[in-house]
């Protein structure tokens, strides 16, 4: 694909766009993980939501799955 | 199940688990179709193959102003129906909105660069998209500089739809005032001016990237319900301290 | 309406009062426009041509620095509690502080600014112009000041987030203010087409104003 004089301004504004893109998604993802991290430390901790264990003790018999 | 039930965090978290993997591949879709497009379409006689810089920098201006929209209407639904996701979706829009404009400034710089001849220029459009990056900012530091979540949520709504003035200013503002930036040639009444082959991929792009703004955004209120959810925690770790 | 009368002497008069920070945006005022000419050099032609863009520019920053005085005191000593609660509606208590706030703050600027342009080696049609853009635009900035005012009113913190939440809003009035001011000098545009907008832009102001500080204080102390 031939871009023609001025190339170098193309792949530029290419590769800006790409950058900031990826540096946001990588923070939306990164954000997620850690908070995921976080409420999975407090409920190991035996802190849950009231709504939470309102759930647990309705069902006893089955496995309580994580709420996200 | 209704639209009323998406109003509740929990089932909005079920809800947009199970979406999010669908909105990401068909996000990355529409993208290597955009792509392809492309990169097969034809120079401009006049601007030869810079045109392929305003794939990326139209797009990215229509949903700078698509974000703030998105943020008034959250606004909206914060101040005038109390919807509870109203403050979350407002919040999670701003960097995503913030990101776009930057990402238009940029490219728009670089393709005047070669074009117009210099980086900047401050004739109408790129002065208020300008100022709607510095709204942007603003509104994203009102978030954190406010400590309860709802009381933040508020003021930001105000400051939103006061801002949200400048929209239609950026949109006419280059018919307004004819100094350097293009006129209108997409949005208007008679129809797109612009030649199919050009046309195609355009929207092509502008399609992707308002599947990649919508897909960040129910990442991003998902991080917000997550964060709300961690906030309470330490409110209650807080509050039942000593005997633990 | 007696209320609202009583509330806009008592904040002329605290702001007249030694401390009440009335005159110190001239001051300031003044010496951003001293300042302008040591850091430009003594270029009497290049002076003339910015000289309205410096008038405009140190009254904007006058006026942004004033601004926390507008509602700041009020919220410590609990009286901006008051008057959300009291029997006038919300919007007007404002908007006439805000209005006591630009005869005390802005007024004063206005007045100032003709013996400044001596400074800036402006002639008597250009003087004139500059005056006539600030008597009409620091209003708006005066009540577009308000807004971010109000919402950030509760915030301990608050401190430079102010100017950066008005400073957007508030380069419309400042770029029809001088274009003004300059139509009047240079042309091509005639004076009265940038002076109309900024008239227009101080209307909407003293209407948007008001009703969005309300807001924001209504918002700020639930």
């Amino acid at each position: 694909m031939d871009l023609g004089p001025h190339a170098a301004f193309i792949i530029a504004a290419y590769s800006a766009s790409a950058l900031i893109l990826a540096l946001l998604i990588g923070w939306i993802a990164i954000e997620n993980r850690s908070l995921k991290r976080t409420l999975a430390d407090f409920e190991a901790r035996g802190i849950t939501r009231r709504s939470d264990e309102r759930k647990a003790t309705l069902r006893k018999a089955e496995p309580r799955q994580s709420p996200a | 199940m209704a639209l009323i039930d998406l109003a509740n965090p929990t089932r909005f978290l079920s809800l947009s688990g199970r979406a999010l993997p669908w909105l990401a591949a068909a996000t990355a879709l529409a993208f290597a179709y955009g792509f392809w497009l492309t990169a097969g379409a034809p120079d401009d006689y006049q601007q030869g193959a810079t045109v392929k810089i305003m794939f990326i920098h139209v797009p990215s201006a229509w949903l700078a102003m698509f974000g703030w929209m998105v943020m008034s209407i959250a606004a909206l639904g914060t101040l005038v129906w109390r919807h509870p996701l109203a403050d979350m979706a407002a919040k999670a829009a701003a960097p995503i909105g913030a990101t776009f404009t930057l990402i238009c400034l940029i490219t728009g710089s670089l393709w005047g660069r070669p074009m117009w001849g210099t980086y900047w220029v401050w004739d109408a459009r790129l002065t208020s998209v300008f100022v709607l990056f510095l709204m942007y900012l603003g509104v994203i530091a009102l978030w954190r500089t406010v400590d309860d979540p709802t009381r933040a949520g508020r003021a930001a709504a105000i400051l939103t739809l006061v801002g949200a003035i400048n929209i239609p200013i950026i949109k006419f503002s280059v018919d307004w005032w004819n100094t350097l930036h293009q006129p209108a040639s997409v949005v208007k009444m008679s129809g797109p001016a612009i030649h199919p082959t050009i046309l195609l991929p355009l929207l092509a792009m502008a399609a992707a990237f308002t599947l990649l703004f919508i897909t960040l955004h129910v990442a991003a209120m998902r991080n917000e319900i997550l964060k709300r959810r961690v906030r309470s925690m330490h409110m209650m770790q807080a509050e039942a301290a000593p005997g633990r | 309406m007696n209320g609202l009368g009583a509330l806009f002497l008592r904040d002329i008069r605290i702001a007249i009062r030694i401390g009440g920070g009335a005159m110190i945006g001239v001051l300031f005022f003044m010496s951003v426009v001293t300042l302008m000419p040591f850091a430009i050099g003594p270029d009497l032609a290049l002076l003339t041509r910015i000289g309205p863009a410096i008038l405009w520019l140190g009254a904007l920053l006058a006026s942004l620095l004033a601004l926390d005085r507008l509602l700041a005191a009020d919220q410590e000593d609990g009286s901006l509690d008051l008057l959300t609660m009291g029997p006038a509606p919300l919007e007007l208590s404002v908007g006439v502080k805000a209005l006591a706030h630009w005869l005390t703050t802005a007024l004063p600027l206005v007045i100032a600014s003709p013996v400044l342009a001596l400074f800036l080696n402006l002639d008597l049609l250009a003087t004139a112009a500059v005056t006539a853009t600030l008597l009409v635009g620091t209003p708006a900035l005066t009540f577009i000041g308000l807004i971010g005012a109000a919402l950030t009113v509760t915030l301990r913190r608050g401190g430079l987030l102010l100017p950066v939440l008005i400073l957007p809003l508030a380069i419309p009035v400042l770029i029809f203010g001088v274009a003004a001011s300059n139509a009047a000098v240079v042309g091509p545009v005639t004076f009265g087409t940038p002076f109309t907008i900024l008239c227009a832009l101080t209307l909407m102001s003293l209407v948007v104003g008001p009703f969005a500080a309300a807001a924001a204080l209504r918002a700020g102390q639930e």
